[in-house]
């Protein structure tokens, strides 16, 4: 009984873990993918809480400096997936400035070796171009032996 | 079988949907030249692309002065697939896109909607465009 509880406490976590690790791989609805991957790529759920999410939808006509405005039916399907999907726990829960992803203090301190040059670079252009590096960015890989720098 | 009734109305109902949303880009040009009372004037709306409204962005800054390549979105890098339905037999194929991007994009560059007239002008420039 124990060693089941084990285990069923572990299968929990799983999902957990690697969402901490930002590379679970949580299937996309697929209204999100379409809607939201046009200027980027659609960024996985659990890197902002529920909370961000929401301001985020509620401001789509005005979304970092872009008119990304949804008809209401879609933008109520996104919110509820995406209050259903966010990221949870303490380094979460503490939204980053003007909740973008980018400027999470988790997000900060990965990418800190790097240098702030290579955001400029003709390829990369914005901390938001995911999958200038992370070749798997858009199916939610973000492991680290994948990332391609570009030179 | 009430349910089912209903469930069968639904999907011909989905179906009728997205059928009426189906158009061809001259379609959808004669529909917006018909609501705007006049011909489109394909160089009023190479204008439009290519100009600046005031504001950062022409049209051109993410699609590209020609718009049969692919294009990159100003702000966050991402390739476009080209705009001209000559370059993309995807573009202007589905009436509710067409409208929620003109109505972004509009607001981007011009910092209002466009009316029909310029959304014709536009797409019948487009039309002449070949790959």
């Amino acid at each position: 009984m124990k060693k089941t509880l084990a285990f069923a406490s572990l299968a929990l976590l799983a999902p957990l873990v690697s969402a901490d690790k930002h590379s679970a791989r949580v299937p996309l609805l697929p209204k999100y993918q379409q809607e939201c991957s046009s200027c980027h790529i659609a960024h996985p759920p659990q890197m902002l809480s529920a909370s961000s999410w929401q301001r985020l939808i509620d401001n789509l006509p005005r979304h970092f400096g872009t008119d990304a405005s949804l008809d209401p039916a879609t933008a109520r399907d996104l919110s509820a997936w995406l209050g259903a999907s966010a990221g949870r726990g303490r380094r979460i829960s503490d939204a980053p400035p003007e909740d973008r992803i980018t400027r999470s203090s988790w997000f900060v301190r990965e990418h800190r070796e790097l240098g702030t040059g290579i955001w400029r670079h003709a390829s990369v252009r914005s901390a938001g171009n995911c999958d200038a590096c992370h070749g798997g960015a858009a199916r939610g890989d973000f492991d680290e032996d994948s990332v391609r720098i570009p030179k | 079988m009430q349910a089912s009734k209903h469930l069968l109305a639904l999907v011909a109902c989905t179906l009728a949907a997205g059928a009426a949303l189906a158009a061809t880009p001259h379609e959808q040009l004669a529909d917006y030249s018909a609501q705007a009372g006049r011909a489109a004037q394909a160089s009023r709306g190479e204008q439009i692309f290519n100009a600046t409204h005031g504001r950062e962005w022409s049209c051109a800054s993410c699609h590209g002065v020609v718009p049969v390549r692919t294009g990159q979105h100003a702000a966050t890098g991402k390739p476009i697939a080209a705009l001209a339905p000559a370059s993309n037999p995807d573009r202007f194929t589905d009436r509710a896109k067409t409208e929620k991007w003109f109505r972004r994009n509009c607001n981007d560059v011009l910092g209002r909607e466009c009316n029909a007239a310029e959304k014709a002008d536009v797409l019948a420039w487009l039309l002449t465009i070949k790959p």
